[in-house]
């Protein structure tokens, strides 16, 4: 799965399966700005980094195999993009505190709970690996092999992130390791367990 | 190795796993609805705008 394959050496142009492929790629949309979002903490550097990576999806789309997972190699492509453009312009600290600070005003509801918010920083706090793998594979829906092909990695490296990011995030929220407006250790563990009975069960 | 446990202090581990477990499928809950809540946003425009002015005009090639 090239991702920086350009569009080139293309036989000829064919309509039908970039039409096929325009609507596939449409419908992960939400996915990526969601995916984005969870990277850099900041919903309009997250817009910028999904509309570059549909763009770069859209400009390898000749390398894509039709019928295999889209999903996972559109990912694969927003990830990539997330990380080198981290490499030329960031320094890594300097992101993740900033990326913090923002994620803290960035809720966009400020009636939501409490506790999304402090899931929110908790994941700030997670190195970045842990953080990414946690997400694919607990939000994103995706199999511990295909988080494993997006990050480029070994599927037992995936297993031991996740797990070791469950831990992490629940003695984070448990201790109250995060510093917002002096709330107390525990606060938002049990918010998180009171809003997760009046939640649906885990799908 | 066998260990002889008290009853007492196997309920106390077992009540103490099912609580970390709970803990770890509330956490799980709430993630999802953290990411679900970004993907059921209209996406923008400028998205689809973006991606139409990509698409060389009918008819040119």
């Amino acid at each position: 799965m090239s991702t920086d394959q350009p569009y080139v050496g293309r036989s000829a142009p064919d309509p039908v399966r970039d039409n096929a492929f325009k609507r596939e790629l449409v419908t992960l949309i939400p996915h990526l700005r969601a995916f984005a979002r969870t990277l850099t903490g900041d919903p309009t550097a997250a817009d910028d980094l999904a509309q570059d990576a549909m763009m770069k999806a859209w400009d390898a789309r000749a390398s894509f195999q039709m019928g295999t997972n889209m999903k996972a190699w559109t990912f694969m492509i927003l990830r990539n993009q997330f990380y080198s453009e981290k490499r030329r312009s960031w320094r890594q600290s300097q992101l993740d505190q900033e990326a913090a600070e923002r994620t803290l005003v960035a809720v966009d509801d400020p009636e939501a709970p409490v506790a999304l918010d402090e899931l929110r920083q908790g994941l700030t706090m997670l190195p970045p690996e842990q953080r990414e793998a946690l997400i694919l594979v607990g939000a994103g829906g995706f199999a511990y092999e295909e988080a494993a092909e997006i990050c480029n990695c070994a599927v037992g490296t995936v297993k031991s992130r996740v797990s070791r990011a469950r831990r992490a995030l629940q003695a984070i929220l448990e201790t109250g390791a995060y510093d917002r407006d002096g709330a107390s250790a525990g606060d938002a563990m049990r918010a998180i367990l009171a809003d997760a009975e009046r939640l649906s069960s885990p799908r | 190795m066998i260990e002889h446990v008290p009853m007492e202090d196997k309920r106390k581990s077992a009540a103490a796993l099912d609580e970390a477990r709970l803990r770890q499928q509330a956490i799980g809950v709430r993630l999802r609805q953290m990411f679900d809540e970004v993907v059921n946003e209209p996406v923008p425009d400028e998205f689809l705008d973006i991606l139409r002015k990509a698409e060389p005009p009918a008819g040119e090639k």
